[in-house]
């Protein structure tokens, strides 16, 4: 478990190092930054959403990526922002990664219940603003931004 | 319709939440695939799935899942079923397959959660 920092100017941000191939505990990192949003007075709408996208680059993580990464989430007065980023092996056809049901996770993966070719998709249409950049050899980085509402009129489920 | 009468339905045994039988079921979400899950569901959803990694407790607490329904006799690890207990998150284990516990619930009243389908996904 880690510990929330805060950068200089007071933003709070949450930073997981996320290891590849590591399915069990996959997963978790996410659940505990939607936890510390909530007790941090983040609507449970919010919190949900960037749960959903944290959750979802995660497993991108410890799915695809070579060596693991880095999973950081910046929580703004009015915003969240998302940042999910490794160094490697990149994304081919960023295109077709976007494309709902386009997957190329390994049989492992699948078998748990992964690579329906819902994560990227999912990742963009859960966000307000959703930018990704990947280079063969070099590595991913998708960052999400979530525009918080004003209350939590619109919070759906338990509140929690 | 309650926890207590779900779990008398579908003859499933009570692996978390012992002390939830009030809890309204009425919507409920039938997969295997977590991504499907974190794709589709939407608001205060029971889920049925035969998917018992140790991922199926932390998408139920980002989605504020209300209950889980371990279909075709799968029962989680004791760890996950211990997480569930803390987070309040009923689980129900039953030896029905995935149609049979939904063709009961869906009889009894429990209906299709909201759900976004995805526009481009034939």
């Amino acid at each position: 478990m880690q510990e929330p920092t805060r950068r200089d100017d007071g933003v709070r941000r949450f930073v997981h190092h996320i290891k590849a191939r590591d399915i069990e505990h996959g997963g978790s990192a996410s659940a505990q930054i939607k936890r510390e949003l909530r007790e941090g007075g983040v609507s449970a709408a919010d919190a949900r959403r960037a749960g959903i996208v944290a959750f979802e680059g995660e497993m991108n993580l410890i799915v695809y990526s070579d060596r693991g990464g880095i999973l950081e989430v910046d929580v703004y007065p009015d915003a969240i922002e998302i940042l999910i980023e490794d160094d490697g092996p990149g994304i081919g056809d960023i295109d077709l990664a976007l494309t709902p049901g386009y997957s190329t996770a390994p049989d492992w993966a699948t078998e748990l219940g992964f690579g329906a070719g819902m994560g990227l998709p999912n990742m963009q249409r859960t966000s307000d603003g959703f930018e990704i950049h990947s280079h063969m050899g070099q590595g991913t980085r998708v960052r999400c931004r979530i525009e918080r509402s004003e209350d939590d009129s619109t919070g759906i489920g338990q509140g929690t | 319709m309650r926890l207590d009468d779900v779990a008398t339905l579908v003859e499933a045994d009570v692996l978390a939440g012992a002390g939830r039988g009030e809890l309204v079921i009425d919507r409920a979400y039938a997969v295997d695939l977590l991504s499907d899950v974190l794709a589709l569901t939407d608001e205060r959803t029971t889920l049925i799935t035969g998917n018992v990694s140790p991922q199926v407790i932390r998408v139920a607490e980002i989605l504020n899942v209300i209950a889980i329904v371990f279909v075709r006799g799968k029962r989680p690890a004791p760890s996950i079923a211990a997480r569930a207990e803390q987070l309040g998150i009923p689980l129900l284990s039953t030896k029905k397959t995935m149609f049979e516990t939904c063709g009961l619930l869906y009889g009894n009243g429990v209906r299709p959660c909201k759900n976004r389908p995805v526009e481009t996904m034939e």
